[in-house]
């Protein structure tokens, strides 16, 4: 059996190396290394809590190997925006109490993300493709969705601002 | 955690075909990983040494060309639901990638995993069946092409032999008019796995049909074609009397099971209504972007 190897990934604008077996999965060597804010759920492809943008695109980090992802960049909740510097997407979750238990928020936020990327102003159907791979036992979605509406329009009047 | 297995990481076609011909046939490709990775922790999947295929880039394209579509094996679903040309042009297939999955497993479920893995449910095996598509197999020893109805040959089996690796799945561009439908049937719009699906390519000159496919999936060991419904429509006038006989005929193509997401007779009655629904449609024209998408309505 092979075993393991340093792989380089940059987390969050962040170079680093990451020791991982064939069969670790990023989702496990991303917590083991301090990026606790990547939630696990199912580990299985269903909840979308451990979803991170691996070089450009949401992934379930649970369904994907450490070694396949050697040289990617990561970003993780914690790297679209901090407590000092929110993305307006997280601003939007809590002005409109879109948060309950907030497990599945980092997923969440991730797909919506990916989303707002390609498209500055999604309809509803728009945002429910984008977040199928999402579970939220709490909220009923709808203020998660007023959210996404609302950073939409923050990013878009803020795009005519400065363009 | 999962089990230990060995992976190997090729970054040439060459390479990875001579990887999986090395190891006497005991080493499997690894695409996406969304049917290994569950399956391996699951304890349903028993192989131990992987050949990853993530870095053969050249694997992943759509190309439409000289009246041929060629999709690459590690085109990704959402590359598929993404491509303004599969819209356009394969309308069933684009539907199909559209209802799959959850967003995050689309951008990393390949389109041969799909059709390797040999599930009758896999979403784009009844688009794919009604298009006539070939797949294209490799190994160290050469090429060869098959048809896609004789390459599922069973409940998770296929013709891949070892050391073979599916590498491209093409089809000729059908008629101009050919009305591609696909429907699927899930318990729940979002990131449901298919009770039964249905795929049509009709085409009609005159409201007479000159070539027809239907294709169900989740009603039998493999995605089937209901190839007597087919022969019946072929040269007659599409009328609604023809209709409701073709979907008689096509729940007769289908040998469902009871499972956890639905019983015999309820597949057996879906699939005649699919089957007349998207006959109906068809008939219509091609409406607005010539594709269903799923829906939860009986
Ligand atoms: C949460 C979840 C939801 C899902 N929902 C759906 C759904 O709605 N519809 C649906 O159809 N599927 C669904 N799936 C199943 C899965 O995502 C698909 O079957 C996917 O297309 C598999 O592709 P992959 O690249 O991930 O395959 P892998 O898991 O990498 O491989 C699957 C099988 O195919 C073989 N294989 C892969 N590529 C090749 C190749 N090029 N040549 C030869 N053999 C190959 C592998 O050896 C393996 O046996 C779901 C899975 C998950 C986890
Ligand atoms: S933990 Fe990865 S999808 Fe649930
Ligand atoms: S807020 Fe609790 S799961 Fe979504």
């Amino acid at each position: 059996m092979e075993t393991s190897k340093a792989i380089k990934l940059k987390v969050n604008g962040k170079q680093l190396e990451l020791l991982a077996a064939p069969n670790s999965t990023l989702l496990e060597i991303l917590r083991n290394n301090g990026h606790v804010e990547v939630k696990c759920g199912c580990e299985k492809g269903d909840c979308g809590a451990c979803a991170v943008i691996l070089d450009g695109e949401a992934v379930d980090s649970c369904l994907t190997l450490a070694w396949i992802a050697d040289g990617s960049e990561v970003q993780t909740v914690k790297g679209i925006g901090t407590e000092a510097t929110p993305h307006p997407l997280q601003t939007a979750f809590i002005e409109e109490g879109s948060v309950q238990c907030g497990y599945c928020i980092p997923g969440i936020i991730v797909a919506a993300k990916v989303l707002l990327d390609e498209n500055p102003d999604p309809t509803d159907s728009d945002i429910r493709v984008a977040l199928s791979g999402n579970l939220c036992r709490c909220t009923g979605y709808t203020r998660i969705f007023s959210a996404i509406h609302k950073a939409a329009q923050v990013m878009r009047e803020g795009a005519q601002k400065n363009g | 955690m999962l089990p230990r297995f060995e992976l190997y990481q090729p970054t040439t076609l060459p390479e990875a075909l001579g990887m999986l011909s090395e190891t006497g046939g005991n080493v499997r490709p690894f695409a996406g990983g969304t049917n290994l990775i569950p399956d391996l922790r699951g304890g349903r999947e028993q192989a131990r040494k992987f050949v990853s295929l993530a870095g053969l880039d050249d694997l992943r394209f759509t190309r439409f060309a000289n009246g041929r579509v060629e999709i690459g094996s590690l085109t990704t679903v959402s590359d598929l639901h993404r491509s303004h040309e599969v819209l356009r042009n394969a309308p069933a297939l684009h539907a199909s990638a559209t209802a799959f999955a959850g967003h995050m497993v689309r951008c990393t479920a390949t389109i041969a995993g799909n059709i390797c893995y040999g599930s009758p449910s896999a979403d784009l095996l009844p688009p794919l069946l009604s298009l006539d598509a070939n797949v294209t197999l490799a190994s160290a020893a050469g090429l060869r092409i098959l048809p896609l109805s004789r390459f599922n040959l069973g409940y998770k089996q296929t013709a891949l032999k070892p050391g073979e690796m599916m590498t491209q799945i093409s089809w000729p561009q059908p008629a101009r008019g050919t009305v591609q439908l696909f429907y699927k049937l899930g318990l729940r719009k979002g990131d449901a796995i298919s009770v039964i699906s249905a795929a049509v390519s009709l085409t009609l000159k005159q409201m007479v049909c000159t070539h027809a496919r239907i294709a169900l999936g989740s009603v039998a060991a493999t995605v089937v074609r209901a190839e007597r419904a087919e022969a019946l429509l072929l040269g007659r006038e599409l009328t609604e009397k023809l209709i409701g006989e073709a979907a008689e005929l096509a729940a007769d193509a289908s040998a469902p099971i009871d499972d956890l997401r639905a019983s015999k007779e309820y597949r057996l009655h879906t699939a005649r209504v699919l089957v007349r629904r998207l006959l109906r449609q068809a008939a219509e024209g091609p409406g607005e972007a010539g594709s269903t998408r799923r829906s939860t309505e009986g």
